[in-house]
């Protein structure tokens, strides 16, 4: 029966630790004021907060899972709303694997992430995208539950957002 | 710069020898005594006897303390040499020009004995001699004078060190040579990390950028003078080339997309890296005279980490082709690619040896990161150091030792830098100011 509640336990100090990393100049979530107030539309903050600024990939994977993908239609579905946002996607690996293939691996993501927001119909010169292997850690245990949130892309908004 | 002389006339001894292939023709078996044979596994440290340098006036006394320490550490690091406490000795070494008492250095156990001094020329620079002493077959074996500007003084002792390393063991030493590194500053995730250098056992550090860009896997070119690298520099990652005297820095190529990986081919005509194309990246060689640029892999996978063999005619990177990181051997212009790792396991950043006989390699699985090393043709896989995270060996110019970095776990943990013999024995942390990772090993300075 306690076993829930240490798993719980676990997976709270690790958001701790997301929160904290996502202040971070290169993420930006700003998460720490979310539920102060409402996002303003087409501001960067919406589309952080209300559609999701990231997915994550299994080890070893670029191909994107089922809610990677609904995370990337809601991204698109954004950027056909507000026309005049471009991205850049950020694609990340984890720690566990060696510097050089973490790269390309992390090109790998960054580009299936592209490629898919291009599948829904956005123009290509609105995403541009850069690939970090291991070097920007977002959770910083040892374990599992850190390692998946740091095999990730990010679409970062890069221009055109409301300001707010 | 550093000058070696032939010092058999200038020294007082009648018989200086100083080639190796005099000693090796020196049929004494008591000779025998004083070489190492650093193939065989755990060998036993010679033990040998190391009086400060002599000097005449202060600063030279001062040098001759300051250069025989450098050596002293040096022989004691490469775990092939015991240098006896000097407290121990009987004999006092007072007078450079005369034969030492080799039954006090008997009786103290020494097998080799070292005596030096250090004199500050008429011209400004120092000059340091020594000979190197068969304490069993009672003769010298070695007798060289260096001389340098005074600032100089470390390298003299790696120079010195090489040359009894080299008396002793048979092989070329890895004394006067240094380490390009990547140093690490700051928390895992907001971590800054500039491109440094340092001599290899850890001193003279110099920071060549300043840890505003994201800066990876530096190495050097065969004259030691220049260094290929990557650098995220204007949110544009490319290979780069950084002259170390000039401190001018260039792109290695305009690409479309992100160049990484970058090593130089022996002759340093070439630079080999991946480019990225889409999901994939393939290996290419780029002609540094020309500019031009060659394609050498063409799969739909990850081709990456090449290092050429040291006769120029192969390369081996690593490749997901059949499914995970593995190695595999090519020749130069990208024909016969064929995979060399079978083990358990993945095997990844695979650095050709200088003296070709063997391949290093990161190898994981199971939540495990080793170094090993295999030959060219995938036999002999021996796994030197294992643990949590193990990555990226670089080798001593004389394929002897290994220098990788250790990772350690938790939010304030982070990589160091380390060495190990080939044999797997004579682990040791190499000193650096903080963190420090991607080391490259110079080839012996010039």
């Amino acid at each position: 029966m306690l076993r829930p509640i240490a798993i719980l336990k676990i997976s709270a100090i690790c958001l701790g630790v997301v929160f904290v990393a996502g202040c971070s100049k290169k993420d930006k979530p700003e998460l720490a004021v979310q539920g102060e107030q409402a996002a303003i539309p087409g501001s960067e903050r919406d589309f952080i907060v209300n559609v999701g600024d990231r997915i994550q990939f299994l080890v070893d994977q670029s191909t994107l899972t089922a809610q990677a993908q609904d995370t990337l239609r809601r991204q698109a579905a954004w950027m056909k709303q507000y026309g005049q946002v471009s991205v850049q996607v950020e694609g990340h690996a984890d720690e566990r694997g060696t510097r050089e293939y973490n790269i390309a691996l992390s090109a790998r993501r960054a580009t299936a992430t592209r490629q898919y927001l291009i599948a829904q119909g956005i123009d290509p010169a609105r995403i541009s995208k850069i690939a970090y292997g291991k070097e920007r850690p977002v959770a910083l245990c040892d374990a599992e539950s850190c390692w998946s949130q740091n095999r990730r892309a990010v679409t970062i908004v890069t221009g055109g957002a409301v300001s707010g | 710069m550093i000058r070696c002389v032939h010092s058999a006339a200038a020294l007082l001894m009648a018989a200086v020898l100083w080639s190796m292939a005099m000693l090796a023709l020196a049929p004494a078996p008591a000779l025998a005594v004083v070489e190492v044979d650093i193939t065989k596994g755990r060998v036993d440290p010679l033990p040998i006897a190391l009086p400060n340098f002599l000097g005449e006036s202060p600063g030279e006394q001062q040098s001759g303390i300051d250069i025989t320490g450098v050596i002293g550490s040096n022989l004691q690091r490469s775990g092939l040499f015991r240098p006896l406490p000097q407290d121990s000795y009987i004999e006092n070494i007072t007078d450079f020009g005369r034969v030492p008492r080799f039954g006090d250095w008997r009786t103290i156990q020494a097998q080799g004995l070292v005596t030096g001094r250090v004199i500050m020329q008429a011209d400004g620079r120092l000059r340091a001699e020594f000979r190197l002493w068969d304490i069993f077959a009672e003769k010298q074996i070695l007798g060289l004078q260096f001389v340098s500007r005074p600032k100089n003084w470390r390298r003299i002792g790696h120079l010195i060190s090489d040359a009894i390393y080299k008396a002793v063991t048979g092989e070329e030493g890895y004394f006067d040579t240094r380490i390009v590194f990547i140093e690490e500053e700051g928390p895992k995730d907001q971590r800054s990390k500039r491109l440094a250098i340092m001599d290899q056992d850890g001193f003279n550090v110099r920071r060549l950028t300043n840890g505003q860009d994201l800066v990876l896997t530096p190495r050097f070119s065969p004259t030691s003078q220049e260094i290929t690298y990557m650098s995220y520099a204007g949110g544009k990652p490319r290979v780069y080339l950084y002259n170390i005297e000039t401190g001018l820095r260039e792109i290695v190529g305009v690409f479309p997309n992100m160049s990484f990986a970058p090593r130089f081919s022996p002759d340093g005509q070439q630079v080999v890296m991946s480019l990225q194309k889409g999901g994939n990246s393939d290996i290419y060689a780029l002609d540094l005279r020309s500019r031009t640029t060659r394609q050498l892999t063409n799969t739909p996978s990850i081709n990456t980490a090449p290092s050429y063999s040291p006769d120029g005619r192969q390369i081996v990177f690593e490749s997901d082709r059949d499914g995970t990181q593995q190695v595999y051997v090519m020749n130069a212009d990208g024909s016969g690619q064929q995979r060399i790792s079978f083990g358990q396991g993945r095997y990844s950043t695979p650095v050709w040896s200088p003296r070709g006989d063997h391949i290093a390699f990161t190898k994981s699985g199971g939540g495990r990161f080793s170094i090993g090393v295999m030959r060219p043709d995938g036999s002999g896989e021996r796994i030197l150091t294992e643990g949590y995270h193990n990555e990226g060996p670089t080798w001593a110019p004389n394929g002897r030792v290994i220098m990788f970095f250790r990772e350690s776990p938790g939010a304030s943990g982070g990589p160091q830098l380390y060495s190990v013999d080939l044999t797997g024995y004579n682990e040791r942390k190499v000193p650096t100011p903080g963190f420090a990772s991607d080391p490259a090993w110079s080839p012996l300075l010039k």
